[in-house]
């Protein structure tokens, strides 16, 4: 993706932009899923509120994308950041963008589900005390100073591009940008009341294995649609978003079993965003047989950073920074040790003789996450002179669902009043019968 | 023999457990309720349906004990559950006529008294 493969085309072509149309949907299909499996993860008091996150980063995200993300990250090849000529989608037409064969407003729409996603990634640091309204304030000023930057740079044609870093689906915005904002937020916002004190575990293992499924198949257009047709880079990378997640599922049992003597469903479910990570930014630059070697070697340091992390007083709640953050980093690096030549058509790594492409990646892998952490760790100090982040210690204890939304996941009627406005809007009881 | 029943909020329910275990009361019983004391009833959307739920979710704590522990067991249900805000519970102290410890067929207050205490 951050190398035009294709030569420059001119004209639309209708089998790539069908696929783009499909990847588009099912990529910004993975934000739901990320809410539902977030959700599972959280106590059930907040089961709502942590599914409003993701559902509030779409939202946000996409109005702030398409109005000036897009742009900032899209718009010339600045070494820091786009232009403002696509401000607003002005000159974003059915023509086809540079270096692609699909429509310009069709690579846009792609684009920005990206950026919602990422976004709503961040949100698994905060949960379960973040209050709704200031979260969404965060996400439109996020998703302008650090998700359209870490893009413009990796995607856009910005310095690391230039500089021939390479970045297949979005290790470096998505992935690393995502975790290590997140371990910032958690810092910023601070451990929820109860941690360290009492057991907080998720409340439905289901929803957690249903997301992680869901967000799976969405990562199928995540993957296979970042090489914008349906040329050999997106079939590599696709069958390569197969491979890669099954490999670390088998990694994760070994360690689960080796941990517990137990293979554990939320550690599967973790598995298999854990390998979908690590492939994203590899894709289509590695062969499907060191796909899989990244699935399972891949798997270690993220499974390492899960089981320490509790045990430090950071309240990362959802393991953002070793779910994408480790993982994305680790799929970066890895592009530098084995991409290969014959299969990806753009470069060697270091295995097959290029040791220069290894020193790009790293040199991406460094930088991108003192960005993302420093930028996103100025703007929430930031914003807390102007408002509250988090929810009183009361209002936590009470949950999230009821406290932001006046609403409960699991309400059962039991002891509901109805309520029928009268004439002056003053609620009244219903009279029954 | 009393039986100590204590109505609380089920956010403080971890907290309730730790200090009775603090003042070495074993042998409890915890369920979920619904009960409605003098808190205000909050008002929730679904839709266009607005409901006023005037039954809150409580947790009901029974703990049998012998008399000496009655106090004890008051004041760490009361240290565990207060908040300071309507809707901290209630807490009942009853008599009890019998106990039965069924796998051993003791009663009363053999019966309440936890292994470790004789």
């Amino acid at each position: 993706m951050s190398i035009p493969i294709l030569t420059a085309a001119t004209t639309v072509d209708t089998g790539d932009t069908a696929w783009m149309l499909v990847a588009t949907a099912l990529v910004l299909m993975m934000t739901p899923a990320l809410g539902l499996f977030y959700a599972g993860l959280v106590r059930s008091k907040n089961t709502l509120n942590t599914f409003m996150m993701c559902v509030g980063a779409i939202a946000v995200a996409a109005v702030v994308w398409a109005l000036l993300g897009y742009s900032l990250a899209f718009d010339g090849d600045g070494s820091l950041i786009g232009g403002l000529g696509y401000v607003g989608l002005k000159d974003v037409t059915f023509l086809p963008r540079e270096g692609t064969t699909i429509p310009h407003l069709l690579f846009m729409a792609f684009q920005a589900t990206f950026c919602i996603i990422t976004a709503a990634l961040v949100s698994g640091a905060v949960v379960e005390r973040m209050r709704f309204g200031p979260f969404l304030v965060f996400v439109a000023l996020w998703s302008i100073l650090v998700y359209s930057v870490l893009a413009h740079w990796s995607f856009g044609g910005g310095w690391l591009a230039a500089g021939g870093t390479l970045d297949f689906a979005g290790g470096i915005p998505v992935e690393m940008g995502s975790g290590f904002s997140a371990l910032a937020a958690a810092l910023v916002v601070g451990q929820r009341k109860d941690y360290g004190r009492q057991a907080l575990l998720p409340h439905n293992a289901v929803y957690v294995l249903l997301g992680a499924g869901l967000l799976w198949f969405g990562w199928f257009g995540f993957n296979g649609g970042s090489g914008f047709s349906t040329g050999n880079p997106s079939v590599l990378a696709f069958v390569n978003t197969l491979l890669t997640p099954a490999c670390s599922l088998l990694a994760w049992f070994v360690l689960d079993l080796i941990r517990g003597r137990k293979v554990t469903a939320i550690g599967a479910a973790t598995a298999i965003i854990v390998g979908c990570v690590l492939i994203t930014p590899a894709g289509a630059f590695i062969s499907p047989g060191w796909a899989m070697v990244l699935g399972a070697v891949g798997a270690l340091p993220c499974y390492a950073v899960i089981v320490w992390r509790p045990r430090t007083r950071v309240d990362e709640t959802l393991d953002v920074l070793a779910a994408h953050g480790i993982a994305g980093f680790t799929g970066i690096l890895f592009i530098g040790l084995f991409a290969s030549l014959a299969w990806n058509g753009v470069a060697d790594g270091l295995f097959f003789g290029n040791a220069s492409q290894l020193g790009d990646q790293a040199l991406a892998a460094l930088v991108t996450p003192l960005y993302a952490f420093g930028m996103t760790y100025v703007l929430l100090r930031a914003m807390t002179l102007f408002t509250s982040l988090r929810a009183s210690q009361d209002e936590e204890a009470i949950g999230m669902d009821v406290v932001q939304h006046g609403e409960e996941a699991y309400i059962t009627g039991e002891g509901a009043i109805l309520v029928m406005p009268d004439g002056d809007g003053e609620p009244l009881v219903a009279e029954p019968g | 023999m009393k039986l100590v029943i204590g109505i609380v909020r089920p956010e403080k329910a971890n907290d309730v457990l730790e200090s009775l275990y603090r003042a070495e009361v074993r042998g409890i019983s915890m369920s979920r309720v619904q009960g409605h004391g003098g808190e205000l009833d909050r008002v929730e959307t679904y839709r266009g349906t607005t409901v006023q739920v005037g039954l809150s979710e409580k947790v009901r704590f029974e703990i049998a004990v012998s008399d000496s522990f009655v106090q004890s067991t008051i004041d760490a249900l009361c240290d565990g559950a207060r908040t300071g805000d309507v809707g901290d519970g209630k807490i009942f102290v009853v008599p009890m006529e019998q106990a039965v410890r069924i796998r051993t067929g003791e009663t009363d207050q053999s019966a309440v008294t936890p292994l470790g205490k004789r």
